[in-house]
């Protein structure tokens, strides 16, 4: 197998592609950098100048609003030239190959590359084939990988707890379809969390899914039982009725996350979600707007999470 | 033309013979072993001291791409390929488009094939008609125009009636029924095995079950239809018990597996390395040592190439969204001794895996060197080891995750009928 394909020779980050196999110190540089751009927002003038001159391409090859939108205010914040590309209304329907594309968009000199994209893996094709000067950040990629999802989940998490070597976390629901569960996992398993759980009907569990360093469970209460952390995962409408998943009903009496099972978590526990939330199939609304709640919290972290993996693939 | 070939190590699977025994060769024959027969006079004689010769290499699964997939590789091509392996003769599926459903496209291949001069095609009709597993092919004319047996290549019939009745109505015949057991529903969408590297990658997955539930209805179907049933590309180690349970139940039943799932598993597949997407996936360790094991104890009965020439452009992309398949034709041969040598299997029997076995098993005058054989041959160098690229392939498919390979057995000559076809100078 050959070299992690997202870094350099010299070890540092020349792509965001995965949590997975990227070393603690990175992850910790990022949060710390993160943290340093948090009152930028609390400016007057909501601007670093540290990407003067370079130009982002967000390509969202698959659509989006929120993630696109945090990273079009993150690279605007460091003074970017921000430009959106919706591929999936243009040019692929017109039969344009994925490396086309690519091709064409850096013809144009851009610096970095932000891109969602339907099919795992989609960023590491685009990594290999754009000059050693392109940067690419991977914004969810099909099942596998949403890694500035991770990075923020993981602020979020040091933010209210301060460390991570104590912590139980319990990933709650869809895990089988989620890159923002995979990306949770490399983080907290690389970051220290001795006790990453996840939970949910077997339909909806990956196999091997114990390979990743979590502990499974198929029984809500007895899953988020004790927990520190709760992170709630988005389960999406099409799969709900189907082979995976009954009804909204009976994944909600069984999975969702209550008042009454909240109970059942330490009572600092904080309750994540990556967003847009389904009130009353996975969360009550009575969480959701809780004071357990922290997902308001994680899009304002969101935002400097991306500043920082931008400037520290920018070099800066 | 008499060919002399001195001094060399002559290995026939069919007798078990490994030994060192000159050979002549005379009208398109195999005259004599050892000394020459009367009158007997050369007009080449090949010096092949620390050559091996065996029977020219018998490939299950070759994709010719003609007609309809001109684009990804021709017959020329491919044929080139093929004797630059060693094979001399190979089976074609029927997943051409149109699919090989009628006499007409059968014999137009055949003829095709002939006038290269090159290896010997023979062609699988497809079971059922345009291969949509709704209604029957025309067996009996297929067969006249020269299939040698029936396949889905890889598309699977779902309806278990337009399977059994097909099965049936082959055996009426007395036509082997050749199928790839995957169950469409459970494979759905999938692209790669359903175990650790598909759950860390989020690839979406084919499950073992998908493989054996289907083998099961198969081995069931063809027992009760007492159809002749040949198991194509199996990849678990639970379908390999399943074939040798009914072997032992004295099933007739044969089974083979593609040459890449001998070596390579799930973790081959790195960072999305689109040319390790395979049909069937390629699946976990345990899988593949189940293979060799079965390989080396003879449940599986052949091992193929399962050659499928494609375009870079269809693999240049995301890995759930490339075309699945390798090229390999001209790799069997040194994939089957890197085996060999791996797993401590003898080249005797493990040559027997690309030559009598298969030949056999197409009921084709094939895969043996014994004297008055038809002298199809695959003279190669067993020390030798070459460095796989894709200048090194003739093939018009330059896919395959073996790129960067040292692998062991240059191919120095292919005779077909006598007839020097391909010789490489190095």
């Amino acid at each position: 197998m050959s070299r992690n394909p997202q870094l350099n020779e010299k070890g540092a980050l020349q792509h965001l592609l995965t949590i997975e196999g990227l070393p603690r110190e990175i992850l910790i540089h990022i949060l710390d950098t993160a943290a340093s751009f948090i009152n930028v927002a609390e400016r007057d003038v909501k601007k670093v100048p540290l990407m003067r001159g370079k130009s982002v391409f967000n390509l969202f090859f698959e659509p989006s609003t929120r993630t696109r939108t945090t990273f079009e205010i993150a690279a605007k914040r460091l003074s970017a030239d921000v430009i959106n590309l919706n591929i999936a209304t243009s040019s692929q329907t017109k039969g344009e190959t994925l490396l086309d594309t690519i091709d064409n968009l850096s013809a144009m000199h851009a610096d970095m590359f932000v891109v969602r994209h339907a099919s795992s893996g989609a960023p590491y094709l685009i990594a290999q084939h754009v000059g050693s000067h392109a940067h690419v950040v991977n914004a969810g990629d099909g099942r596998h990988a949403h890694p500035t999802q991770g990075l923020l989940d993981s602020y979020t998490i040091r933010h209210y707890k301060r460390d991570f070597t104590r912590l139980a976390v319990a990933i709650v629901g869809d895990v089988l379809h989620s890159r923002v569960a995979r990306s949770l996992i490399h983080a907290l398993t690389t970051l220290g969390a001795p006790d990453v759980r996840v939970v949910g009907p077997k339909t909806l569990l990956p196999a091997g899914v114990e390979q990743l360093g979590v502990r499974v469970f198929h029984n809500m209460d007895a899953g988020i039982r004790d927990c520190d952390v709760i992170a709630m995962l988005r389960v999406q409408n099409e799969r709900m009725r189907g082979a995976l998943l009954p009804s909204e009903q009976e994944f909600f009496k069984s999975f969702g996350l209550t008042p009454e099972r909240l109970a059942l978590a330490r009572p600092d526990a904080i309750v994540m979600h990556p967003g847009p939330i389904n009130r009353g199939v996975e969360i009550d609304s009575a969480v959701a707007d809780g004071s357990q709640a922290v997902i308001l919290s994680q899009v304002t972290f969101g935002i400097a999470v991306r500043m920082a993996v931008l400037s520290i693939l920018a070099g800066k | 033309m008499n060919i002399h070939i001195k001094g060399c190590r002559l290995i026939d699977p069919k007798s078990g013979t490994d030994a060192r025994e000159d050979l002549f060769l005379a009208a398109g024959v195999v005259a004599a072993w050892g000394r020459a027969p009367k009158r007997f006079r050369a007009d080449r004689t090949i010096d092949a001291k620390g050559l091996v010769v065996c029977p020219g290499l018998v490939d299950m699964s070759v994709r010719l791409r003609e007609p309809g997939y001109e684009y990804r590789a021709t017959l020329e091509s491919e044929m080139q390929a093929a004797v630059a392996g060693g094979v001399t003769s190979l089976a074609c599926p029927p997943d051409t488009d149109p699919p090989l459903d009628e006499p007409a496209l059968v014999e137009m291949l055949k003829s095709r094939a002939k006038s290269l001069n090159l290896a010997r095609v023979y062609p699988l009709g497809a079971l059922s008609a345009k291969l949509k597993g709704k209604r029957l092919a025309e067996m009996a004319e297929l067969a006249e125009a020269g299939c040698v047996a029936f396949s889905q290549a890889d598309v699977p019939i779902v309806d278990t009636e337009v399977l059994w009745r097909a099965m049936q109505y082959a055996s009426t015949y007395g036509f082997p029924v050749w199928l790839r057991p995957q169950d469409s529903f459970l494979a759905q969408g999938g692209v790669a095995h359903d175990g650790d590297v598909a759950t860390r990658l989020g690839l979406p997955a084919i499950p073992s079950v998908a493989e054996t539930a289907s083998l099961a209805t198969m081995l069931q179907l063809a027992r009760s239809a007492g159809a002749r049933l040949h198991v194509c590309r199996l990849s678990t180690a639970e379908a390999v018990a399943m074939v040798r349970r009914a072997k032992q139940e004295g099933q007739e039943v044969t089974c083979d597996v593609a040459v890449h799932h001998v070596h390579l598993c799930e973790v081959d597949i790195g960072y999305f390395d689109s040319h390790c997407h395979l049909v069937p996936p390629l699946r976990s360790q345990r899988d593949r040592d189940a293979l060799r094991a079965g390989l080396a104890d003879g449940t599986i009965d052949a091992i193929c190439s399962d050659h499928a020439p494609l375009d870079e452009d269809v693999k240049h992309m995301p890995f759930g969204e490339s075309e699945p398949g390798a090229t390999a034709v001209e790799l069997l041969l040194s994939l089957t001794l890197k085996w060999a040598t791996e797993a401590g299997v003898p080249l005797v029997s493990a040559l027997g895996a690309v030559t009598s076995t298969p030949a056999s098993i197409m009921r084709v005058d094939a895969g043996t060197i014994g004297v008055g054989a038809t002298a199809d041959l695959c003279v190669f160098d067993p020390e030798a080891h070459v460095r796989i690229t894709p200048a090194s392939l003739c093939s018009q498919g330059k896919n395959t995750p073996f790129v960067g390979y040292e692998v062991p057995g240059q191919i120095c000559y292919t005779l077909v009928a006598g007839q020097v076809v391909y010789e490489n100078a190095a």
